[in-house]
């Protein structure tokens, strides 16, 4: 990937976040402590601020870049999670991907997410976006569709109950609402589906 | 010091704050102790880089041993740990605990000169599982 395509990719990822940071944090009101939409948007604008010095570096360098970066700037239980997505991302992905093995290496990711956050597709979380959208880029669909499976798969984090995080001290009273990781995922994975396709 | 590092992780820089003052008074000053709570931002939260901080503070060729609140201030840590690295990490244990209790017990048995596991047990033993 040239290095004005990974740039793009982080400004895309930064853009869809600054646009729904209030949403997110509606969002996570709602069921959370409230802060994710200015957690999220205070990494993702401190990762574009690096965007180009991360872009030098080979792809899976970068991702590691950008990953370690969020650790260190979003706070919240969302750093560490987010930031390990992008962190084996970059362990695992070879230098110039396939989609084979940009799937391959999603999956593992997605292993590393849910230990980091001791959780399961199923419970609430952005690993219910994320296991879907592994699942439609392993099949071949193409980018549209995944972004299309990523919107759907955090609706139908609403009737569900929390099991992990802070909304999961709601108990019942979580069912009824987004996730708000879930729905930052779907639009992170929507930005980035639709920059990779103007690539 | 040869003594287990306490490290204390809340959300909340008081509770932190607060928690070390109980540790000194109870246990007095020969563990190795450092906390760290707040978002960085101002705000109720915890930050990797102020924890990885506390670690290097607290830092005993014994080990360390982590008290955290809630389920962030967990997983934070777990981050933590992992991002300073081997052969650290390996002496570096989040303690399933109550903060408050775990912290004075944990440090209790290290003034003692136990081992990172023996202290790591003693905090275990207040949640039972």
């Amino acid at each position: 990937m040239a290095a004005s395509d990974f740039s793009r990719l982080i400004a895309a990822a930064a853009d869809t976040i600054a646009a729904h940071a209030g949403e997110l944090t509606a969002l996570d009101q709602a069921i959370g402590d409230g802060d994710h939409g200015l957690n999220m948007k205070r990494g993702f604008e401190a990762v574009r601020a690096e965007a180009d010095a991360f872009a030098a570096k080979p792809l899976p360098e970068a991702l590691k870049a950008v990953g370690t970066k969020l650790v260190m700037t979003v706070g919240g239980a969302s750093g560490p999670l987010f930031g390990t997505l992008f962190m084996a991302l970059g362990k695992e992905l070879p230098p110039a991907p396939d989609r084979n093995g940009l799937a391959a290496a999603l999956g593992k990711a997605i292993e590393a997410v849910a230990a980091r956050g001791k959780s399961q597709v199923g419970q609430k979380t952005m690993l219910d976006v994320l296991q879907p959208v592994y699942e439609a880029l392993a099949q071949g669909k193409t980018a549209s569709e995944i972004a299309d499976a990523a919107d759907k798969a955090a609706e139908a984090t609403v009737p569900m109950k929390a099991l992990r995080g802070r909304a999961s001290f709601l108990g019942e009273r979580s069912i009824g609402h987004m996730d708000a990781g879930a729905r930052s995922t779907a639009l992170l994975v929507r930005a980035v589906a639709e920059a990779i396709e103007g690539i | 010091m040869s003594n287990v590092g306490i490290v204390i992780v809340s959300h909340s820089p008081l509770v932190a704050e607060g928690t070390a003052d109980m540790v000194r008074q109870m246990v007095g000053d020969e563990v190795p102790l450092a906390w760290c709570g707040g978002n960085g931002h101002g705000g109720l939260g915890t930050s990797v880089e102020a924890i990885m901080g506390a670690i290097d503070k607290a830092w005993s060729e014994a080990g360390v041993a982590i008290l955290v609140d809630l389920g962030g201030a967990e997983t934070n840590s777990e981050m933590a740990v992992e991002m300073i690295g081997e052969p650290r990490s390996h002496r570096i244990i989040v303690c399933n605990a109550p903060i408050v209790e775990g912290a004075v017990m944990a440090a209790t048995e290290s003034s003692g000169g136990a081992s990172l596991k023996e202290v790591v047990a003693t905090a275990h033993e207040l949640s039972p599982s």
